[in-house]
């Protein structure tokens, strides 16, 4: 692999950055569910509410922005933050599909052991 | 959100039965409906391929972790993209993993078999989960053909 294929399986990888852990993360699960209500809100109102840093919410913001979480939408001079519900449903729908063929998976076994 | 899978299940045969079906590789295919290579052997890669019908194309590739007789069979296991015939590549390299482990446990009736699948934070959160979605309706019909085969065809 050439170190420039290898670099953009690395930004691609980043990208690819996920949900579930975007969510292992009190701060972050505290913005979303700021943002759940549908209204976007700019860094200040989100810093407003907690107890860390404007630094670090930007910082926080990011990572949900990257995993498509929220979008930053411009409201005049400042952005504001919008939370797209979309990005949890795939993630919800994928660990349903998983679950659904384990179920199967494991019935076909009981049916294997059992006769 | 939850970042695994648990089902508990209760089989009504031994546990000798139970681990031989999920350790032997020629009764783990039958069930698990793929064609593996060789035999399972802890720290090593397993290989084959699924023989779902319409999904032949899919390679199994997973690595065995853990085989502790009667108790803890274990393996990790890729997640790519997708499973289309049309998008699917086969390159699991750069698909992220997840840990899929059988326990198992002696009941008053037979077996008591917990499967655990974790590692879910691992997963790509971006919207290219689209074919598992539009799959969805044909593995739901594929799962009902293959109920009726087993119970047709009780070995």
């Amino acid at each position: 692999m050439s170190p420039r294929t290898r670099s953009s399986v690395a930004a691609q990888r980043r990208a690819h950055a996920s949900v579930f852990s975007a969510l292992g993360d009190d701060t972050r699960l505290a913005l979303i569910a700021h943002l759940a209500n549908g209204l976007p809100c700019s860094i200040s109102e989100l810093t407003r509410d907690s107890r860390v840093t404007r630094q670090a919410i930007s910082k926080h913001l990011r990572v949900l922005e990257t995993v498509g979480m929220v979008r930053s939408v411009r409201h005049g001079r400042e952005h504001r933050f919008e939370f797209r519900p979309h990005s949890i449903d795939e993630a919800k729908r994928y660990l349903e599909f998983v679950s659904a063929q384990w179920d199967e998976a494991l019935g076909r076994l009981k049916s294997f052991v059992e006769k | 959100m939850t970042d695994r899978i648990e089902k508990r299940i209760e089989l009504h045969a031994p546990i000798s039965r139970v681990w031989r079906a999920l350790t032997d590789y020629g009764e783990f295919g039958e069930w698990f409906r793929v064609k593996l290579d060789g035999p399972f052997t802890a720290g090593q890669v397993s290989t084959g391929h699924m023989t779902y019908p319409g999904y032949e194309h899919v390679k199994w590739e997973a690595i065995i972790e853990k085989m502790e007789p009667e108790r803890l069979f274990s393996f990790t296991w890729p997640h790519p993209k997708s499973f289309d015939r049309a998008t699917y590549t086969g390159d699991n390299s750069g698909a992220p993993r997840t840990l899929v482990e059988f326990r198992l446990e002696k009941t008053h009736n037979g077996t008591l078999l917990t499967l655990t699948e974790s590692g879910f934070d691992q997963l790509p959160g971006d919207l290219r989960l689209e074919a598992f979605r539009r799959n969805e309706g044909g593995w739901t019909e594929q799962m009902k053909n293959i109920e009726n085969y087993v119970t047709k065809n009780p070995q």
